[in-house]
């Protein structure tokens, strides 16, 4: 039995947040009756349902294991609580290949009241899809930025693959530890794309942190990305650069064309959707994803994924 | 010789003390509640179902007194299993001291302040890695000075072998561990103190029935821990260089299944540790033989005590020098062990020695302990009564219904609650909130400040609480949640049973939609880990996605928790015996929270109480004798199997907060 879509939609919509746990259940679930929940759902938080874009805030954060993800995470809650801001995080692990199974420790590694309603925090496996991400993911983003004033998606991993982050989020924020190199050549050989925000973990290490922040900032000047911050942050108490950090993914979504960049993100993500459905030879069917972008860029711009993603199936017969 | 006791009150652990010492015993061994282990006052919120439980509950002076009542400290040599707050313990025991006209000079005895291991095994910590090192070596530097009978530490390998530690593993991250703790004394005290401090150094290792390997890795230890002492620190003296080492022998092997069998595992495990006279234990303690069933009473810890007494006065195992030398078999045995001992601890020190590499050793350790259980399922390493020969008459020591364990009274904790309250509202407050603002400014100096322990055995003066006292150091220091080592455990090889499981895992992704979520916690302050990480990674090896949340949460923590991820099934784990009271109370959170999948418990619980349990509303209750994880696993697929289907077709798949809902709690089992 199936949970009403459009009820748990409509709850979002109107911000109530205990309408998170059971809307993120059904929109994670493939069975074809959720799947069609799924689409009332989105719908109801579509931008045409909202009359504009979803209010929150969608910040990807992203760094191998051990750069501090989580202990930035918990400052980074703390700072936006105070501030009142409601947070929703979904965090992204690896799943274990062998089995399909995966373990989720985030949650355990992040400091939060668990009497504060005002924030979610929700784990997933990356399933078996390149990118690291859940292929849920992206909606629950979509629906959580209905509801919630910042909405986090935590990823593991630098490198191949994880650029689908960019595609969901309105900021990329990326981790490094002090004296990770990795990070370095991966964005100087654009292995990695630039993000809106780079964050050296750690600073309480002193020259190191120092030395990898001058290097990624010179790294980036010489890709002509000189505009990104790069920020040092210590999470030990005293903790330092938080308020900074918080201020420049801020001022970095201020300087977005939001509905521009969503919109882009969902038909680009429709297209994902529908290869992974179809294959190749849909995509062929289409006349190249040449033509089925241009079929989505001709489609109203408030559309939900499932809703373009319904255009495709349609076009293809 | 000793056996490890202390429970309830002050009072009555005093009581018993004065028994055992009638009775021959010759020292003491204290054991403390979790509550005290972690620095919590008896009315904490963490400390529901806890106090009084595994140990006795001393908050303040006045505890420690009444603990000591009539008890002469001058003469006395005390054990004390204290780690994390083992500094503010032997503060009370100092004031104790004074007040029966003892200077600290005089005292004898050991803390066992050893907080590596409780990152990796135990999880009775209180503050993170860097400054618990530093509590530990102002510690060490004040009894070296103050107290020089004390033995201020006493490196535990016990733990790690109970976690799962091959005999390598525990040489080398036992070694690696005094390596940590040595070199931050060395900073605190003059150059010609080291040796001293060298050799005050005492360890706890474990001896499991393997007798013959175990005593060889006795021996490596005793080799590894000369060289060590005479290259890295400079030590000469023969007597600061000898290997000092108390033993328990090993728990983890115990059953629940014919527990008198542990009598005979116990007294081979003793031989481990006495055979050979030149890696002979100083100290032994036994454990009771029903200890896999609950706390020991009094004849259960005489019948331990007995035993060491027919090895000492009725055989002839001490009467001759050490009966190894020139035997080819133990010398190779020895030489492998160094070894790899000596490979493992080249590892450790490449992760910057033993408290950075907690992390790797605890997934190390957690792989180790899975390929163990896995041995004991498949039948490869047989356990007598459990995997092979587990026909049995009745037994006429378990027979009895009431069961044959000592059940701590519920009203207890009330009383001790009201105690603490009642010592505050009678103290002399301002002197209290004085010292412990004198310790919160000792704690802010980073390096080379005075000495920890002065402003701690000066707010145990003024009659501050255990509580009081790590509330001001984790203001300080802040809190810390260790690594739980299960993230990083590797997959298990699929055999025929986990294949097959992985089949059922995957129709029944089908049928829910998405992958069967679990959670997996252990609610109060119990942090002996190893049953729920195993869980843990055996679900996540079953194809099943895991919410491991660790140790130390309250019931509201757990029902936050199933809410937001959407679990579809949550199990727990509890070894402390406050199951009774903390398990309905999770329950209850869960309702609040309008959760209302089935739960499963595990741990040691009493048989009676498993009935109790499952009227609070619990699917199942799992126990050691239940070692087949992947039978439990199979269990839990088919509880969430069934619930699915119950919501899919009756009318009770009620939408809470839209979820596809299952029945309460309380029908869960009767579903399956």
């Amino acid at each position: 039995m199936s949970a009403d879509g459009a009820a748990l939609g409509a709850r979002l919509r109107e911000r109530d947040l205990s309408a998170a746990p059971a809307a993120l259940n059904l929109l994670e679930s493939t069975t074809p009756a959720d799947r069609e929940q799924s689409a009332r759902l989105l719908r109801e938080v579509s931008p045409a349902a909202l009359g504009a874009e979803a209010p929150g805030h969608v910040i990807g954060v992203t760094g191998p294991p051990g750069a501090g993800k989580s202990t930035l995470l918990s400052a980074l809650l703390g700072s936006w609580r105070d501030d009142g801001k409601t947070v929703a995080m979904l965090a992204v692990d690896p799943s274990s290949r062998r089995s399909g199974g995966s373990l989720l420790g985030d949650r355990a590694r992040i400091d939060f009241d668990p009497a504060d309603r005002g924030v979610l925090i929700r784990s997933t496996a990356a399933g078996e899809r390149l990118g690291g991400l859940a292929w849920a993911t992206r909606a629950a983003a979509q629906a959580l930025a209905a509801a919630f004033d910042v909405v986090v998606i935590e990823t593991v991993g630098v490198g191949q693959g994880e650029t689908e982050i960019a595609d969901l989020a309105d900021t990329v924020a990326v981790v490094v530890q002090p004296g990770s190199g990795d990070v370095l050549q991966f964005l100087k050989s654009g292995i990695t794309e630039i993000p809106d925000v780079l964050v050296v973990t750690k600073a309480d290490l002193g020259q190191i942190a120092m030395r990898t922040r001058r290097d990624l900032s010179a790294a980036l000047r010489s890709l002509g990305a000189s505009s990104t911050p790069v920020l040092a942050v210590s999470s030990l108490s005293p903790p330092s650069g938080i308020d900074e950090l918080v201020q420049a993914l801020s001022e970095h979504r201020s300087g977005l064309d939001i509905p521009a960049r969503r919109l882009q993100a969902r038909r680009a993500g429709a297209l994902t959707d529908f290869a992974v459905e179809h294959g190749e030879r849909g995509l062929r069917a289409l006349g190249g994803r040449r033509a089925a972008a241009a079929l989505l860029d001709a489609q109203p711009p408030d559309l939900e994924v499932p809703a373009l993603l319904a255009v495709l199936e349609q076009a293809l017969g | 010789m000793r056996t490890y006791a202390g429970h309830s009150t002050a009072k009555a652990s005093n009581e018993l003390y004065r028994r055992n010492l009638e009775k021959g015993q010759t020292g003491l061994s204290v054991a403390f509640d979790l509550p005290t282990q972690t620095g919590y006052d008896p009315d904490d919120e963490l400390a529901r179902g806890e106090v009084g439980k595994v140990g006795v509950s001393i908050s303040h002076r006045g505890d420690m007194a009444a603990l000591m009542d009539g008890i002469p400290l001058a003469e006395m040599n005390t054990s004390m299993t204290i780690n994390a707050t083992a500094a503010w313990l032997l503060a009370l025991y100092i004031v104790a001291a004074e007040d029966q006209g003892v200077s600290q000079e005089q005292l004898q005895g050991t803390t066992q302040n050893d907080i590596v291991k409780e990152f990796l095994a135990r999880g009775t910590y209180a503050f993170p890695p860097a400054p618990s090192m530093r509590l530990i070596a102002d510690m060490i530097a004040y009894t070296v000075e103050h107290v020089p009978k004390w033995n201020p530490i006493n490196i535990c390998s016990y733990h790690l072998q109970e976690a799962g530690a091959t005999p390598v593993q525990e040489i080398a991250y036992a070694m690696s561990d005094a390596i940590a703790v040595l070199d931050a004394v060395r900073e605190r005290v003059p150059p010609d103190r080291v040796e001293q401090v060298f050799g005050r150094i005492s360890f706890f290792v474990n001896a499991g029935v393997r007798f013959v390997e175990e005593h060889a890795k006795l021996r490596a230890m005793s080799i590894l821990w000369e060289e060590l002492g005479r290259e890295r620190y400079g030590v000469e003296d023969p007597r600061h260089l000898r290997f000092r080492y108390g033993v328990q022998v090993n728990s983890l092997g115990l059953t629940e299944a014919q527990p008198e069998n542990n009598v005979q595992r116990i007294v081979l495990e003793t031989l481990a540790v006495t055979l050979g006279r030149d890696a002979r234990a100083r100290a032994i303690q036994l454990p009771a033989w029903n200890e896999a069933l609950g706390l020991p009473r009094p004849w259960d810890q005489q019948w331990s005590l007995r035993i060491q007494q027919v090895l000492a006065f009725e055989t002839d195992i001490l009467d001759y020098p050490d009966i190894f030398t020139g035997s080819e078999v133990m010398e190779g045995l020895v030489a492998e062990m160094l070894e790899g001992a000596r490979a493992e601890m080249a590892v450790v020190a490449e992760h910057g020695g033993a408290v950075e590499a907690v992390p790797y050793m605890k997934a190390a350790m957690v792989d180790s302990q899975r390929e163990r259980i896995r041995r004991i399922e498949s039948g490869a390493q047989v356990v007598v009564g459990q995997n092979r020969f587990t026909e049995s008459e009745v037994s006429p020591l378990t027979a009895d219904a009431e069961g044959g364990i000592l059940v701590v009274d519920p009203a207890l904790e009330a009383e001790q609650i009201e105690a603490v309250r009642q010592w505050r509202s009678q103290r002399d407050q301002d002197a209290v909130d004085a010292a412990l603002a004198a310790l919160a400014a000792l704690a802010r100096e980073q390096h080379g400040g005075e000495n920890l322990m002065i402003g701690t055995i000066a707010a145990a003066r003024a009659g501050a609480t255990t509580g009081e006292w790590a509330r001001t150091l984790r203001g300080v220091f802040g809190s810390y949640r260790a690594p739980t080592g299960v993230g990083e455990a590797s997959a298990a090889p699929a055999d025929a049973e986990l294949s097959e499981l992985r089949g059922e895992v995957s129709r029944l992704t089908e049928q829910l939609g998405r992958r069967p979520k679990i959670l997996v916690g252990k609610p109060g302050l119990d942090g002996h880990s190893n049953g729920a990480e195993q869980i843990a990674v055996r679900a996540r090896d079953s194809g099943m996605d895991v919410v491991y949340e660790g140790i130390r949460l309250t019931p509201e923590q757990i029902a936050s928790s199933a809410l937001q991820e959407g679990v579809h099934v949550i199990g727990l784990s509890i070894l402390s015996g406050s199951h009774r009271e903390l398990i309905p109370a999770v329950i209850d959170a869960l309702q609040r929270a309008g959760v209302t999948v089935p739960v499963v418990v595990g741990g040691i619980i009493p048989e009676q109480d498993v009935a109790m349990l499952e009227r609070a509303g619990v699917a199942a209750v799992y126990t050691p004798k239940d070692f087949d994880i992947t039978q439990i696993m199979r269990d839990i697929v088919r509880l969430v199997g069934a619930e699915a289907e119950a919501s899919a077709n009756g009318s009770e798949g009620v939408q809470v907060n839209g979820s596809a809902a299952v029945k309460g709690p309380a029908s869960a089992h009767g579903s399956a």
